[in-house]
C-alpha cells in the first residue's frame, strides 16, 4: 500500500442515502451507497466498472458536493490529506477537481458549444480549445454550434473537452465515451492517459469495460452500492481466472467477445437489500455464512476483494 | 414485407452539406441488421427517418411499399440513446408502459422492472433502469421495427448481454425486424446476420 501522503483522494465507509417519502407524508431513509473504500493516487487512472444503478455516479456527485438536498453523505472524504468538506468541495470543483458529466442534458441547451467548453475559466489563447476540438474529431463549426444540433457522440467529445480545458488534478469522468467510434474513444482515453502522465489522477466510471480494462491502471467493480474488488487492470486483461470476486468474473464472462453470458437475476433494490453479501442471491458459490453476514474487505494478491472465498 | 429507405436525401438546415446523400436501405421482416459509421455521420438521423420521426427532403420511406401510417402506433419503433431524453420527466413510470399498450408481468419480469420503480418519476432512476422501460415499451407496443440507437452503452455489460437475449428472443417470436446502431463490432457480430456501414450507403 502507498503512503497515505501519496494518495490524493481517500474514500472510507461511505455512504450515502436519500430521504424519499413513503406513504403520505411518512418519510423512509434509501440507502443507496454503502461501506465504500476507494483510494485514488496521483498519476493514476482509476477505471470504476459495475453494475447500472450501483451508484457509480452518486459517487461522482458525492465526491464533488452536488447531491441533491434530501441525500445524506457519510463516512470519510479526504483530499490531499485533508478532509473534504462542504466547503471545501465547494472551492475545489470545477479547478482542482473536474467532472465530465454523464448525461449530454448537462450541457446548457442555449451556450453555444464552443463556449461551454471554455466553462467560466477562460482560456488564455483560443489555440487549445481549437486544436483540442481538431484532435477530438470534431469539426471546425462546432463550436458555433448549439447542444441540439451535435449528434450524441460529438456532444460526449464536447463534455470530455470541458474537463481537458482545466487545469484539474483529479478529474472525475462518468461514461465518457458513449457514443464514440472506437477510434475517437481511444484517443479521448489516450488523452486521459497523458494527463495521468502529468501526475494528475483520473477516475474513469465506464461501462466500456474492455477499454478500461486496456487505459487503466486499476479496476474498482462496484455492485449495489460498493465495491466488491478493486485490482490492477492487468488482471482483468488476462481473464476471470485472475479476478477474485464472482461478480467481476461475471462481467467479464457477459462481454459480447467473451461468451454474452448473463449470470440469471438482478442486483437488488437499494431498499431491500439483501442482508449479507450483496450478490449473494445470484452467486453461484454462495454458502450459508454468506447469506447470513456481509463479508470484509480482504486484500488479495494485490488486489482487494469483499468476498469470503475470492481467491 | 420490407421497410425501405428510398434515395433519401436529408439535411437540418438548407445550404449546409448532405448528411445524407441519396441513401438507400432495405431492412426486411424479421431480419437482423447491424449499422456502423463513425460518430456524426448520421446514424441517428438515419434511424429518426427510417422510424418516421424526422421526413427526408427528397426520397421516400416506405414500408410495406406505403408510407408510414400517420396515427395510432407506429409499427417501427425507436430506442433511443438517451432514455432521459426519451421519457416525459413529468410522467410517473406506470404511465409510461401504459402508454405503449399496457403493462406486460412477462416484460417486467425480463427486464428486472421493480414494480416500486413504476411509481417513481424518470428522474429518480438511473439512465440503465430507465433505459429498461423504453426497451420494454418498444416491445410491447408489438412492433415489426424495432430500431435501437446504442440502446446498451449505458448499461454494464450483464445487463446488455440480458437485454439483447430478450430483445433477441421476442424477436424471433414474433418476427420482429431489429435494426442495431452500435459502435462496438463484437456486440455486432453477436446480435446481427448483415452488417452495414453507413458511409457506403
Amino acid at each position: 500500500m502507498k503512503q497515505k501522503d501519496e494518495t490524493l483522494l481517500e474514500i472510507h465507509d461511505l455512504s450515502v442515502s436519500f430521504r424519499m417519502y413513503d406513504h403520505g407524508l411518512s418519510q423512509t431513509d434509501l440507502e443507496v451507497i454503502s461501506n465504500l473504500h476507494l483510494s485514488v493516487h496521483p498519476g493514476e487512472i482509476l477505471a470504476v466498472a459495475g453494475s447500472s444503478g450501483s451508484g457509480k455516479s452518486l459517487l461522482a456527485s458525492a465526491i464533488l458536493g452536488i447531491l441533491p438536498p434530501n441525500a445524506t453523505v457519510r463516512g470519510h472524504l479526504h483530499y490531499k490529506g485533508q478532509e473534504l468538506n462542504a466547503q471545501r468541495q465547494k472551492q475545489l470543483r470545477g479547478t482542482e477537481i473536474a467532472l465530465v458529466p454523464q448525461s449530454v442534458s448537462f450541457l446548457d441547451p442555449l451556450m453555444k458549444a464552443g463556449k461551454q467548453a471554455e466553462g467560466h475559466h477562460r482560456p488564455r489563447t483560443p489555440a487549445p480549445i481549437k486544436s483540442l476540438f481538431r484532435r477530438l474529431e470534431l469539426p471546425e463549426e462546432t463550436e458555433r454550434l448549439y447542444p441540439f444540433q451535435l449528434s450524441g457522440g460529438m456532444a460526449r467529445r464536447v463534455l470530455v473537452s470541458t474537463a481537458l480545458l482545466t487545469d484539474a488534478r483529479l478529474v472525475i469522468a462518468d461514461e465518457p465515451t458513449p457514443g464514440m467510434s472506437l477510434e475517437q474513444a481511444m484517443e479521448a482515453l489516450g488523452m486521459f492517459r497523458e494527463m495521468a502522465r502529468e501526475g494528475k489522477a483520473v477516475i474513469l466510471i465506464t461501462h466500456d469495460i474492455d477499454l478500461a480494462f486496456e487505459f487503466a491502471d486499476r479496476v474498482a467493480v462496484f455492485y449495489a452500492g460498493t465495491t466488491v474488488e478493486t485490482a490492477p487492470a492487468s488482471d482483468f486483461r488476462s481473464g476471470p481466472d485472475r479476478l477474485r470476486h464472482p461478480y467481476s468474473k461475471a462481467l467479464w464472462n457477459a462481454l459480447p467477445q467473451n461468451g454474452f453470458q448473463p449470470i440469471e437475476g438482478f442486483q437488488p433494490y437499494a431498499g431491500d437489500l439483501p442482508k449479507g453479501c450483496l450478490f449473494a442471491p445470484r452467486c453461484p458459490y454462495r454458502t450459508e455464512k454468506c447469506i447470513i453476514s456481509i463479508p470484509p474487505v480482504r486484500e488479495v494478491r494485490g488486489g482487494e476483494v469483499r468476498c469470503y472465498y475470492g481467491s | 414485407m420490407a421497410l425501405e429507405a428510398k434515395n433519401i436525401f436529408f439535411r437540418y438546415r438548407n445550404k449546409k452539406p448532405w448528411i445524407l446523400e441519396d441513401c438507400t436501405l432495405r431492412v426486411e421482416k424479421g431480419e437482423r441488421l447491424a449499422l456502423f459509421a463513425p460518430s456524426g455521420y448520421g446514424k441517428t438521423t438515419l434511424a429518426m427517418l427510417l422510424a418516421g420521426y424526422l421526413k427526408p427532403i427528397k426520397g421516400q420511406i416506405l414500408l410495406e411499399d406505403k408510407p408510414l401510417p400517420q396515427k395510432g402506433i407506429c409499427p417501427v419503433q425507436l430506442i433511443c440513446q438517451h432514455p432521459e431524453n426519451a421519457i416525459n420527466p413529468r410522467w410517473r413510470l406506470r404511465r409510461v408502459l401504459e402508454e405503449a399498450g399496457g403493462i406486460r408481468e412477462d416484460m417486467l419480469d425480463a427486464f428486472g422492472i421493480e414494480t416500486a420503480w413504476l411509481s417513481r418519476f424518470p428522474r429518480e432512476l438511473s439512465g440503465g433502469e430507465l433505459q429498461r422501460f423504453c426497451v420494454a415499451r418498444a416491445i410491447s407496443s408489438d412492433a415489426d421495427y424495432l430500431i435501437c440507437d446504442e440502446i446498451s452503452t449505458m448499461l454494464d455489460v450483464i445487463t446488455q448481454a440480458q437485454i439483447w437475449n430478450v430483445i433477441l428472443n421476442e424477436a424471433e417470436k414474433h418476427n420482429t425486424a431489429v435494426i442495431a446502431v452500435t459502435h462496438n463490432r463484437h456486440l455486432a457480430a453477436k446480435i446481427a446476420e448483415r452488417t452495414v456501414e453507413l458511409p457506403d450507403l
